[in-house]
């Protein structure tokens, strides 16, 4: 991951970018609402830069969890769901199959 | 002005299912085929049902490790796993676990096309890491059906660094991965059915240049065909569009088969921010260098050392050993026979490499299910070298193996194939054929020699192949010498 | 005797004497449901079918003799973000309105084991976001207390549950005083475990690193009962602790003399209101007089606390929220859609909240390529420190006493515009889960009507300590016992 300088508190959070992170994670929004998140996002973010005041230059990240390591499953097969209890819930199941409208462009 | 030569840059992504039993994270099985009923090998882990959680399967990490070592990494004492963040209907959890910032093994290399004359290239080996494979999309044009059996089967993503500069070399690095992965038993490497996928990185620059410039990635090469028609166009694609004052755009290409040409492959989304942390699902895994020699202690003789070997041992040469190396089966097989059979190592490549490779290619057969028995055809290659058959005849004895399965010995006692080595019945035989072709004989004594192999070859017909091709020679030459002698001395050629 | 406001420990004894029946109990328990739940909302789902199922079987085994255990033939209900095979689970959003589990949790298979009867689904704040259960897509739930009130969230539901006497006992979730705030403000006893302690196997996901089930209950006693049955190593949950479970029960008659308590004082904030803070000094006196030495210790990164803990909330939710997506289960919109991002868009946009929205867009932000390290990274770095506070806080003391909240339940709508004072309400409970520490709330006293918290808080897996502790000032005090007038 690129190492990057600390974003001052001129940095805001743009309509634009509202709806880039949006498309991100899939939320439909319209015009005005990526305004109305862009206001809460600038004071919420602006409000984060708080940690630049906190010298963590020899700090390690604390998720490489200290406790655990080596967690490990055996390689044995167990049964596995059903597929009726599977297609159950599904929204549109076709036959044995989920089935979503078209995909186009692969990732 | 000087035309500037550009001159390709390759890296290649290999994704590589595991044969594992169970899944990577849950403990479904992992043997999912095409004749496995859709939706069957599922459960909350592997479908990303909400509450659902990974646990990573031992022996995965073990193949991983393994691969590694085979492919000369270091393996890294701590290794991690890292969420990649996007949606597709195939990614249940609009997420994959895979691992970025620790992989399990790293700065690896590998030497390809060690017979060429320009001497064998060394291909780095940036990384090999475990993710978990995605469900399986079935396209229906304005809709889409999928079957999740195939999601969370273990993957092992093996990164090659830019360091191929030709198609060749590709494809030489390609098919040597693929074999070191069938050798240590943890991939089939069947490309038809999608266990193996290669993606390439794309690139040119001027020739002589170190630096790297716009590459693109094509994705989805399911051959090695499309690996190698699929790069060369490319290359050939930004060579004239950097020629032409163009610029190479970065992006992800496919493969249209048909068509025969790269397809640029847009997403809505810009490309790739994936997002990537840290996985808090899963805790570290730790290796001791210990276990490691333990795993190193499974190496299976590698290709590479194994040609070498038969370099050395049975005195092939480098094309010969690395054409016989290339499947594990078939250098046993090859092992086999040089231990069954009396005849030199070089007589039993020449069999072993020639007709039966041949027969393999020819009817499609799986490796490890040669029809020929080590035993039988070091039976047949003994035969012609002690004289009992000639070559000629073992061509039938062979096809009649293949036919009933008998042994050749048996074959040709049935067949009545022996050779005939006496003197006497060939003698009265090219005395037959001498007198049967009056011009032939003129024509070798006006100076055509080839006329000799002609008539060899009528020898062999009357005999139905069986006579000794020594003995026909010299009793042939000395009969055409003889009648020489008679035409030199002004007799006329009459039969004697 | 009212069946409904029977501890654990008492509806044990009359049970297994066969004083009374589970199906008894159970049936008291959803016909106060029925009469009191229309006030409070805590119930999403009430399973009386199952439930009574369930209370028949549990009555079966008290006949035979078979295992019994504290908890068989008890009923129970937990927070909506734990599955429970066959009932629904919603979290609290209308993605999942209809959404039926086919597995259930592992602490509902080890509570079903130890034969406790299930009798539904408590309200939250939507997929955990929230402090009020506010944030609900159904309703809010009502403080017993005053129904003007907010209970806490975002396990509301099960704090307000547990205080009204809607259930013996509930499962609560937290990720930053989610189980101790609601109880805090409901007057009950909430537990929030050691990271780890109890398997997240089958617990909807809001922050991994975080998340922490643990139980809300009367008294101390019972919640030792509780964290007994549900404890402990699961091998479908990797980050679940191998360390073996203590007795929780056997030793909290231990005597806590001689205990050292440290009082963090970045934890006592000018502008607290002075009945809070009147009803903590007291409660710490009252240590104090049962031989606990009192001291003033320093957690100096406590004011980072929060931009630490919602980071790593944002980006962490944000991942595990993408799976609600439409294809498999839930919500889906896909009759207009021409292409599955368009579903993609579409359902999420009208399946999640907006506070939902907020936090998962947020999170992708923060990871962005570019932003990562300046937030993501520099999150987990600060959590370092804040972990080694606690840390060398437990050096000098044994376990630690705070506020839950500078004040009492507030009144519902009163903070739901600004998401950032919301966060900001947080400061006491925040830091505990990115440490990974245990802290447990003990209703402490009232201040203008309303119930005040006290969290003891501990080293990793000093749940025992707490308890004992916990359970000496209950001996030693009677607010525990004090219950809304509320039928």
């Amino acid at each position: 991951m690129e190492p990057q300088e600390q974003p001052g508190s001129t940095d805001s959070i743009g309509t634009e970018m509202v709806k880039h992170v949006a498309l991100l994670v899939r939320l439909g929004l319209t015009e005005e609402e990526a305004r109305a998140f862009s206001h809460q996002f600038n004071a919420i973010i602006d409000y984060f830069h708080l940690l630049n005041e906190v010298d963590t230059a020899s700090v390690p990240p604390a998720n490489a969890s200290a406790h655990s390591s080596n967690v490990l499953r055996a390689d044995q097969v167990a049964p596995s769901m059903s597929r009726e209890a599977f297609l159950q819930n599904a929204p549109h199941a076709e036959g044995n199959f989920i089935r979503v409208p078209g995909v186009f462009d692969e990732d | 002005m000087a035309l500037v030569k550009y001159e390709p840059v390759i890296g290649l992504e290999i994704h590589a299912e595991l044969l594992t039993r169970s899944k990577m994270f849950c403990s479904c099985s992992a043997v999912y085929s095409a004749a496995s009923e859709p939706n069957t090998l599922i459960c909350p882990v592997c479908t990303g049902l909400p509450g659902a959680m990974p646990v990573v399967n031992e022996r995965a990490f073990e193949l991983a490790v393994l691969v590694g070592l085979a492919l000369n990494c270091s393996i890294n004492a701590t290794n991690t796993f890292a969420r990649k963040n996007y949606f597709y209907p195939d990614l249940p959890k609009g997420y994959q676990i895979s691992q970025y910032d620790l992989p399990v093994a790293s700065d690896g290399w590998l030497e390809i096309l060690e017979d060429s004359t320009a001497g064998s290239q060394r291909v780095g080996v940036r990384r090999a890491h475990l993710e978990e494979d995605t469900a399986k999309l079935f396209h229906h044009g304005d809709y889409a059906l999928v079957d999740f059996n195939r999601a969370g089967v273990p993957l092992l993503e093996i990164v090659s660094e830019p360091d191929m500069h030709s198609v060749e070399a590709a494809l030489a690095y390609a098919m040597k991965v693929r074999s070191i992965l069938r050798y240590l038993g943890v991939n089939s490497g069947d490309m038809e059915k999608g266990v193996l996928r290669f993606e390439a990185n794309v690139s040119v620059r001027p020739q002589g240049s170190t630096d790297l410039l716009t590459r693109t990635e094509i994705k989805n090469l399911n051959s090695f065909r499309a690996l190698t028609r699929a790069s060369a166009y490319e290359i050939e694609r930004q060579t004239r569009l950097i020629e032409s004052g163009g610029t190479v755009i970065q992006q992800t290409m496919g493969w249209d088969d048909a068509r025969e040409v790269t397809v640029p492959q847009r997403s809505k989304e810009e490309a790739h921010d994936y997002r990537y942390f840290p996985e808090p699902d899963l805790p570290p895994l730790r290796i001791e260098p210990a276990r490691v020699m333990e795993i190193r202690a499974q190496l299976p003789e590698l290709p590479a050392a194994k040609a070498q070997r038969f370099v050395d041992q049975y005195g092939l040469l480098p094309k010969e050993a690395l054409l016989l190396t290339a499947e594990k089966a078939l250098a046993d097989y090859f092992e086999a026979v040089v231990s069954l059979s009396k005849s030199p190592a070089k007589t039993v490549n020449h069999w072993v490499a020639g007709d039966l490779l041949r027969l393999i290619n020819d009817r499609s057969i799986e490796f490890d299910q040669i029809p020929v028995s080590p035993a039988n055809l070091a039976e047949l290659i003994d035969l012609v070298s002690d004289k009992t058959i000639t070559l000629n005849s073992s061509k039938e004895v062979w096809a009649a193996m293949l036919e009933t399965g008998q042994r050749p010995g048996e074959i040709v006692k049935t067949k009545g194939l022996a050779q005939i080595s006496d003197e006497k019945s060939i003698q009265l035989v090219v005395t037959r054929v001498l007198d049967e072709n009056p011009d032939a004989i003129a024509q070798f004594l006006k100076g055509k020699e080839t006329i000799l192999q002609w008539l060899m070859g009528q020898v062999a017909r009357a005999t139905q192949g069986k006579a000794d091709p020594q003995v026909s020679r010299r009793l042939l030459t000395e009969a055409l010498a003889t009648r020489g002698k008679s035409v030199e001395k002004g007799n006329p050629t009459r039969p004697s | 005797m009212e069946l409904h406001n029977l501890t654990l420990r008492a509806a044990h004894q009359l049970l297994s004497t066969r004083q009374i029946s589970s199906v008894e109990l159970t049936t008291a328990l959803l016909t106060r449901i029925r009469q009191v739940d229309p006030q409070l909302h805590a119930y999403v789902t009430v399973s009386d079918e199952l439930a009574l199922e369930q209370a028949r079987q549990a009555d079966a085994r008290f006949r035979s003799g078979e295992t019994i255990t504290p908890l068989t033939g008890i009923p129970f209900a937990v927070k909506d973000c734990i599955s429970t095979r066959g009932v629904r689970t919603t979290c609290s959003s209308k993605i999942l309105e209809n959404y039926v589990p086919q597995y259930n949790a592992t602490v509902i298979d080890r509570l079903s084991e130890a034969g406790a009867v299930l009798l539904g689904k408590h309200n939250m704040d939507e997929f955990g976001m929230g402090s009020s259960c506010e944030n609900s897509a159904f309703f809010p739930t009502r403080n017993p207390w005053d129904l003007e009130r907010v209970p806490g969230g975002s396990s509301g539901g099960s704090a307000a549950a547990v205080a009204a006497g809607l259930t013996p006992f509930a499962l609560g979730e937290d990720t930053g005083g989610s189980i101790r705030m609601p109880a805090g403000f409901c007057g009950v006893v909430g537990l929030k475990p050691t990271y780890g302690r109890v398997s997240r196997y089958g617990l909807i996901a809001l922050v991994s690193s975080f998340d922490t089930i643990g139980p809300l209950t009367r008294d101390v006693y019972d919640c030792a009962t509780v964290l007994q049955a549900i404890a402990g190593k699961d091998p479908y949950d990797a980050t679940s602790l191998p360390e073996a479970v203590p007795d929780y029960l056997k030793n909290l008659d231990r005597p806590v003399k001689g205990l050292r308590l440290g009082i963090p004082k970045e934890y006592f904030l000018p502008g607290m209101e002075p009945g809070v803070e009147k009803a903590l000094r007291e409660a710490v006196r009252a240590l104090e007089g049962l031989g606990m030495q009192v001291r003033e210790v320093s957690l100096p990164h406590t004011r980072y606390g929060l931009p630490v803990y919602y980071l790593i909330l944002f980006a962490e939710a944000s991942a595990n929220l993408a799976r609600f997506d439409g294809t498999r289960f839930g919500r889906s919109d896909q009759e207009k859609a021409r292409n599955v991002v368009d579903m993609y868009l579409q359902t999420r946009r009208e399946g999640f909240g907006a506070e939902v929205k907020r936090r998962i867009m947020l999170g992708a932000y923060v990871l962005s390529a570019g932003y990562y390290d300046a937030y993501y990274l520099k999150a987990q770095k600060v959590r370092t420190l804040v972990r080694r506070d606690f840390e060398a806080a437990f050096e000098e003391c044994d376990l630690l006493a705070a506020p839950i909240c500078p004040t009492t339940a507030f009144k519902i709508g009163e903070k739901i515009d600004d998401p950032l004072t919301m966060y900001l309400s947080d400061i006491h409970v925040v830091s505990t889960n990115p440490a990974g520490v245990p802290a447990l709330n003990v209703p402490c006293g009232f201040s203008q009507g309303l119930p005040v918290g006290m969290q003891l808080i501990g080293k990793q897996l000093s749940e025992a300590l707490l308890l004992q502790v916990g359970h000496a000032y209950q001996m030693a005090t009677d607010w525990h016992k004090m219950r809304p007038a509320i039928s």
